[in-house]
C-alpha cells in the first residue's frame, strides 16, 4: 500500500461523472476476468464504446452495473439475464418515481 | 455476546427440512437484498439472514447449532459451553464465499473464522510482476459536505502478507478530499491506493463509495433535497413568511395562502450542486398547537363555531 502517512488530502476522480475505463481497468475495478465482462456485454447489460474489446471504452457508471449483476448472481443465484432484467426494472421504477415527483410538482 | 436464534431470523420451525430452509432463504434474500429492498434495515437483515443460512444449510453446522438446545432466547447473553463442538468435524463444506468477515461474534465463537478467510488468492496474479488489486470501501459523509466539499479522514483495514507469508490485519489512515457536488452512491477513485502490486507491479486503485449519513432535517433523492417544514394552521391558511433551514444556511420563505399539508415548494438549483444541480423542496406540514390549557381549548371551540367545516366531505360521510 502506498502513502501510509496521510498528509495533504488525496484527490480522486468521480467515477460516475467524467471517467471512461478500458476493458482492463473495468475488469480490475470489478475484480472480474475479462470473459465475464464480455458475457455481460453480450447480454446487453452494459454498452461499450468502440468496435472490439481491444478498443472498448466504458463509462464509469458501468462499474456499478457490473457489480450489481455480480451481487445478484452471488447473493440470489440469479443468472446474468435475470440480473439484467432486475436492473432494468429497478431503473424503470426509479424513472416512475421521478416522474411522479415531477407531476406532483406541476399539479399544485 | 448475544445468542442468535437462526430459526427465528429465517422465520422457520426448528424441524424445517433443508428444502424449506433453502426456500425461506431465497425469499428473504430477495426481500432484504440491499440492491432491491426499500426496507430501511435491509442491509442488516440481509447479513443476518445470510449468517443464519450459512449455518442452517450445512447439516454439520446445523446439528452442532441445534445441540446448543432450544431453550436459548434471541438476545440472551451467550457463551458457548466448553467442548460444545466436541465430536464434530466441520469440513468447511458449503461456505459459499459469503462474506464471512461480516458475520457476528456469535457465529465466530461457534464456527471460528480461520477456516474461510481466503488469505492470499492467486486470482489475476499469474505473473510475478502484477498489478495490485483494486479495492472498494465506503466513506460516510454529511449532506453539507456534498454542498461545500470537504476533507474526510478514514481508517481502512486490509490484509497484507507478513514476513512469514501469512496474511495480517493492517490499518491505515487516509485523508481524502470529498469533491463538491458528490451524490449518494457515487464513487471516488483514488489512483494507486488499492492493493499493493506484486514485484514491480503498480498498486491497484481504491474506490470509495459515498454514502450520506442520515440527516435529522433533510432527505435526499439523487441531487434533490427535501425538507419537511412544520407550519402553524394560520400560517398555512393566511400565508406567511417563515424561517426555514437549508444546507447552506437559513432563509426567509414565503408560504402561499391556502397551502395544504404536503404542498411542495420548489427552489430551483438549490439542491446538491453540479453540472445539473438538484432542486431544494420544502414540503409543508401543518402542526397543530396542543389543546392543553383551558384557553387553548376555548380557542379551538371558537374556531369550530366560526368556521363550520367537514374535512371528510370527500369521503361521503
Amino acid at each position: 500500500m502506498a502513502n501510509d502517512e496521510a498528509q495533504s488530502p488525496l484527490t480522486g476522480e468521480v467515477l460516475e461523472e467524467e471517467m471512461e475505463l478500458t476493458l482492463v481497468e473495468l475488469c480490475r475495478a470489478c475484480q472480474v476476468p475479462a470473459e465475464r465482462v464480455i458475457e455481460i456485454v453480450a447480454e446487453g447489460v452494459i454498452e461499450p464504446l468502440g468496435r472490439d474489446p481491444a478498443h472498448w471504452r466504458f463509462q464509469g457508471v458501468n462499474v456499478q452495473r457490473i457489480r450489481f449483476v455480480l451481487r445478484m448472481e452471488h447473493d440470489l443465484g440469479v443468472n446474468i439475464a435475470g440480473a439484467a432484467l432486475a436492473l432494468n426494472l429497478l431503473e424503470e421504477l426509479e424513472e416512475l418515481h421521478a416522474r411522479l415527483r415531477y407531476e406532483d410538482d406541476n399539479n399544485l | 455476546m448475544k445468542y442468535k436464534d437462526y430459526y427465528e431470523i429465517m422465520g422457520i420451525k426448528r424441524d424445517a427440512t433443508q428444502d424449506e430452509i433453502k426456500r425461506a432463504y431465497r425469499k428473504l434474500a430477495r426481500k432484504y437484498h440491499p440492491d432491491v429492498s426499500k426496507e430501511t434495515d435491509a442491509e442488516l437483515r440481509f447479513k443476518e439472514v445470510g449468517e443464519a443460512y450459512e449455518v442452517l444449510k450445512d447439516p454439520e453446522k446445523r446439528v452442532a447449532y441445534d445441540q446448543l438446545g432450544a431453550n436459548w432466547k434471541a438476545g440472551q447473553d451467550f457463551q458457548p459451553p466448553p467442548d460444545w463442538d466436541q465430536g464434530f468435524e466441520f469440513h468447511g463444506g458449503g461456505f459459499t464465499g459469503a462474506d464471512a468477515a461480516q458475520f457476528s461474534d456469535f457465529f465466530e465463537s461457534l464456527y471460528g473464522r480461520g477456516a474461510f478467510t481466503q488469505g492470499f488468492d492467486g486470482r489475476s496474479r499469474r505473473e510475478f510482476h502484477a498489478h495490485g488489486e483494486d479495492t472498494h470501501a465506503k466513506v460516510m459523509i454529511d449532506l453539507e459536505d456534498a454542498y461545500q466539499g470537504a476533507t474526510r479522514t478514514l481508517t481502512l483495514k486490509h490484509t497484507e502478507l507478513g514476513a512469514d507469508g501469512r496474511p495480517q490485519m493492517k490499518e491505515r489512515t487516509l485523508n481524502v478530499r470529498i469533491p463538491k457536488g458528490i451524490c449518494q452512491g457515487q464513487h471516488i477513485r483514488l489512483a494507486k491506493q488499492g492493493g499493493a502490486g506484486i514485484g514491480k507491479g503498480e498498486p491497484g486503485d481504491l474506490y470509495l463509495e459515498v454514502e450520506f449519513r442520515p440527516h435529522s432535517l433533510y432527505h435526499v433523492e439523487g441531487r434533490d433535497v427535501y425538507l419537511n417544514l412544520p407550519v402553524a394552521p394560520w400560517e398555512a391558511a393566511l400565508g406567511a413568511t417563515v424561517k426555514a433551514p437549508t444546507p447552506t444556511g437559513s432563509v426567509d420563505l414565503k408560504i402561499p395562502a391556502n397551502s395544504s399539508a404536503g404542498r411542495r415548494l420548489r427552489f430551483k438549483e438549490r439542491g446538491i450542486p453540479g453540472k445539473q444541480p438538484g432542486d431544494f423542496y420544502v414540503v409543508i406540514q401543518i402542526a397543530l398547537p396542543p389543546a392543553e390549557s383551558e384557553a387553548a381549548k376555548t380557542a379551538y371551540r371558537n374556531f369550530e363555531k366560526a368556521l363550520p367545516y367537514n374535512p371528510r366531505k370527500q369521503l361521503g360521510v
